[in-house]
């Protein structure tokens, strides 16, 4: 079976007053089907931007240098605004960081439900029934009155339940998941993972998981891509990933996730220097300036490099590193 | 050079309605300047032979009914026009903006006045408050400058006080007052700076209209003596004299067209550069 | 023992929560929530408390209560023993106390230099600065930062690097206490680090009393001495950081503890899941405001609101603690 989603070589500039913003370089991921990937990286790495091109709903000084996007084999990138529409709520769906404001203020949460159903020709008792449903499976208490409330009448937790709940009405192939639980609190985040986990396993729906915490990454996904100024450098199983980092950013982003230490530590460890200048992105790895490994070697760009056969990273060293 | 693009006059300079409201400004400025360089004859010369004349190489822009030169009447009419609009904009402006901050970052009630006089004042017509101040004061430019300030400064104090608002519980005001900062300090050293950008946009857009406030005045006779080569008051003439000839109402609207247009382009193309919005973000 | 720096004592803080009309109308209980109900506090010098809880819970609230940047509807709060519910020399108290805030790059006055930022106490303060760029460059070094950043503005900072100047703003008089709000908020996980150790390392070098508003509860055991657990404006739990960590007692505590996912796949996970949410400050519940989420609630605890009963280090607000054994 084909994989939901292959994003090959995608290459996002931005125009800007400085010069041509090289948001993404050549990332490269894929999304088997009923497969949880996350997508780890901290400011700047990019998300956002793939996110965007991924619903191609990118801003106006952005373009697609090169790459290519498909679902299910269907190339996204240059396909009419028409289909794209389409597809949208439907086959790709999407859940944002912040429930305030990705529901419409205006509206009943059941006229939202309704509203995403537009395309379906069940009649509206029909369309009711199922929004009731699915609110009431995602956790949410008393989903009838529910329906006729607004969202500011309800809180965090459950504006992001109701926007859950919108997002696998229409049992997506592909559920986006950008940030979803980092606006909310602990208790509420655990709460969130295993609806999410639960809702998969029920729906079959491939998940594009994006966060920068790494301790949900570990439990909700299967597979991870790890992100860092533009570029994918690490791919591969989340076991693998995390017990073997193979590109030293990736090992130095575990080692400074206090979550990780169990003891208190004298000195907590960092990765010092900043991101580089993306409209002037250095010659070779785009970690070397940071990189406490960096040889002459690395003053050229390192290729992808198979740790094993599902785990590669971009580093010269990958395949002795992770040991 | 490559930080200069970056500066404020930079980035104007690269906005073409910028660089043409800068022109028409600069123009504004040398004429007024050199009004009595530039002008081919006294403006208050009068030649009746010659009076109701068109435009010709003698005068530019023809006569008027006294046969004095209009071109140079508007050229000193430039520095009245000038000399009230920065006047009246400064003290207005300084008026409102002290106001609208202490309206804004100060206690309630006191917010609860002030606002009861900048909405009273605005609701009033302006020519109306014209009116009656002209029938209380002698005629003269200071009681234009009166009017204008009167009936400009509410609008510059509202503006003010709703930018002073949104920034009251900002978390760096916050983090001022945390630190012992009196009220005094953090309305002049922290939201003053912070309100200057609306600001000035409203006093640029508010120049032409100080202008054409004195204009107006003049053309009612309320405004400057006669005699006074105002650009009001040379439009009340080509308005008297229409039948006769229409070049001196013509010639008269041309500098106030031009100046209002030249002012509400710089102040649009200020907002455009000022607003947080377009500043690159992090 | 020497007597601490910081006590509170049933310190209520209440916000309307009925405007104009509805307000009139209302009874006069249901006007005005309570963000702190009654929370009692000591704080030794030279320690580092940090106060933790979701939202809702009040920690911000009780900063800004500290400082005095929000009125106290009862109670008391000693500092140094002057007391701040009594109209203060707030101008004086605050030279004392220093105060970081959530937003790193918000909580700097946009138009201000990095010099003019750190600067900036000792201009409220009358205090003589020597040589402004002497000074500044010495405070900014001190943080971590280079004499590149003194003609910066805020909007050229990173988050890291602008909660560096708040630090240096903070320290610039050299105060007794910090309260710090959310001092990793906004910082990357390869950032965090290094101002942690910042903060710990000055801690020790000047002896300063630090209070940590988190809910971040990755960095407890890195950087507090105690901990203090609040739930709907009232502290649960509170004890040496340790013991509270691996050994809650209050079930609060214990689901809070085990709510943080680790990055280790192969971990064990012994969640507590709570039910529903943090209830609204206009709809507490009877009794343990806590029962109608508590895996272990019983007989009492819908009516009856437990005591903070103190058992050595620690203290702990329930009726039916975990025990050690459990």
């Amino acid at each position: 079976m084909s994989d939901t989603l292959n994003v090959e070589g995608l290459t996002v500039h931005y125009a800007t007053q400085e010069g041509a913003l090289q948001a993404l370089r050549d990332v490269a991921l894929d999304v088997p089907p009923g497969q949880i990937v996350g997508i780890v990286g901290e400011s700047g790495c990019g998300k956002s931007t793939l996110i965007n091109a991924l619903l191609q709903l990118m801003p106006e000084n952005a373009t697609i240098a090169a790459g290519a996007i498909r679902l299910e084999g269907e190339e996204l990138v240059g396909a009419s605004q028409r289909r794209l529409r389409n597809m949208r709520g439907r086959d790709i769906a999407v859940i944002f960081q912040d429930p305030m404001t990705s529901l419409n203020p205006v509206l009943t949460i059941g006229r939202q439900m309704l509203d995403i159903q537009y395309r379906e020709t069940r009649s509206r008792a029909e369309k009711l029934r199922r929004a009731t449903e699915m609110l009431g499976r995602v956790g949410l208490p008393d989903p009838d009155a529910k329906l006729n409330a607004y969202p500011h009448e309800l809180s965090g937790g459950q504006r992001q339940r109701v926007a859950i709940a919108m997002a696998v009405l229409m049992r997506p192939k592909l559920l986006i998941a950008d940030e979803p639980t980092t606006a909310l609190d602990a208790t509420l985040e655990v709460q969130i993972i295993e609806l999410l986990k639960e809702l998969q396993q029920e729906i079959g729906c491939a998940i594009l998981f994006i966060s920068h915490h790494l301790g949900v990454i570990a439990e909700l996904c299967h597979r991870v891509v790890v992100m860092y100024a533009g570029e994918a450098i690490e791919e591969g199983p989340v076991a693998d990933v995390f017990l073997r980092p193979s590109h030293p950013y990736t090992a130095k982003l575990i080692e400074c996730d206090p979550g990780r230490m169990k003891t208190k530590a004298a000195l907590l460890p960092s990765i010092p220097g900043d991101l580089p200048d993306l409209t002037a992105p250095p010659e070779g790895c785009i970690f070397r300036a940071r990189c406490d490994k960096a040889t002459d070697l690395c003053r050229t760009k390192p290729m992808p490099v198979a740790v094993t056969g599902a785990h590669w990273a971009r580093c010269h060293f990958a395949a002795g590193a992770g040991a | 050079m490559g930080h200069f693009k970056h500066t404020l006059l930079g980035r104007l300079l690269a906005d073409p309605m910028a660089v043409f409201a800068m022109l028409i400004i600069s123009g504004l400025v040398l004429v007024a300047l050199f009004a009595d360089a530039i002008s081919p004859h006294n403006y208050a010369e009068m030649n009746l032979v010659d009076r109701f004349a068109p435009p010709s190489s003698t005068y530019w822009l023809g006569t008027d009914n006294l046969g004095r030169d209009t071109f140079s009447r508007l050229a000193q009419g430039s520095r009245i026009a000038l000399y009230v609009a920065l006047v009246a904009v400064s003290i207005s402006g300084t008026i409102g903006l002290i106001l609208g901050m202490i309206a804004g970052f100060g206690p309630r009630w006191l917010d609860n006045v002030l606002l009861f006089i900048f909405d009273t004042l605005r609701a009033y017509p302006t020519i109306i408050l014209a009116l009656a101040l002209a029938a209380l004061l002698p005629r003269g430019l200071s009681t234009v400058i009166i009017v204008v300030v009167i009936t400009s400064f509410s609008e510059y104090g509202r503006v003010v006080r709703t930018q002073t608002l949104s920034l009251k519980n900002a978390e760096f005001i916050l983090a001022e007052r945390a630190m012992g900062a009196s009220s005094a300090r953090i309305v002049f050293h922290h939201i003053l700076p912070n309100v200057l950008g609306p600001f000035f946009i409203l006093a640029a857009m508010n120049l032409p209209v100080v202008i054409t406030i004195e204009a107006g005045m003049s053309f009612l006779g309320i405004g400057v003596p006669p005699g006074t080569p105002s650009w009001g008051a040379t439009l009340k003439d080509g308005f008297d004299f229409i039948r006769t000839t229409p070049w001196i109402i013509v010639a008269g609207g041309l500098p106030l067209i031009l100046v209002t247009l030249g002012f509400t382009f710089l102040g649009e193309a200020l907002r455009d550069q000022l607003d947080p919005k377009l500043r690159k973000s992090r | 023992m020497t007597a601490p720096i910081l006590k509170l004592r049933d310190v209520v803080v209440e916000f309307p929560a009925l405007r104009g009309v509805k307000a009139m109308m209302a009874p006069r209980a249901a006007r005005h929530v309570q963000a702190l109900n009654g929370i009692s506090l000591d704080v030794q010098r030279g320690e580092t408390l940090a106060v933790v809880g979701e939202s809702g819970s009040g920690k911000t609230t009780l900063a800004r209560a500290i400082n005095g940047l929000l009125p106290l509807a009862g109670g008391e709060i000693w500092f140094n023993d002057i007391a701040l519910h009594q109209r203060p020399d707030w101008h004086a108290i605050r030279r004392q106390m220093a105060m970081m805030f959530q937003d790193p790059v918000g909580s700097l006055s946009p138009r201000k230099t990095v010099r003019d930022l750190v600067l900036e106490p000792f201009a409220i303060h009358g205090q003589a600065v020597g040589t402004p760029s002497e000074t500044a460059q010495r405070l900014l070094e001190d943080a971590g930062l280079n004499a590149d950043f003194l003609n910066r503005y805020p909007h050229q900072l990173s988050g890291g690097q602008a909660r560096r100047v708040g630090v240096a703003r903070a320290l610039s008089l050299n105060p007794a206490m910090v309260l710090a709000d959310e001092p990793t908020a906004g910082l990357d996980v390869s950032v965090q680090g290094e101002i942690l150790n910042l903060m710990n390392g000055i801690k020790s070098e000047h002896g300063l009393t630090t209070i940590i508003i988190t809910h971040n509860l990755n960095i407890l055991r890195h950087i507090a001495d105690r901990i203090a657990v609040m739930y709907l404006g009232r502290i649960v739990e509170i004890g040496p950081v340790a013991q509270i960590m691996e050994q809650p007692r209050h079930p609060y505590t214990a689901a809070l503890m085990s709510a943080n996912p680790e990055p280790d796949p192969t971990a064990r996970r012994d969640r507590i899941i709570l039910s529903g949410e943090t209830p609204a400050l206009t709809a507490r519940p009877s009794g343990c405001e806590f029962h109608p989420r508590c895996p272990r609630a019983g007989a009492n605890c819908s009516n009856v609101v437990p005591e903070l009963t103190t058992a050595g280090a620690r203290a702990v607000s329930c009726h039916y603690p975990i025990s050690e054994n459990a």
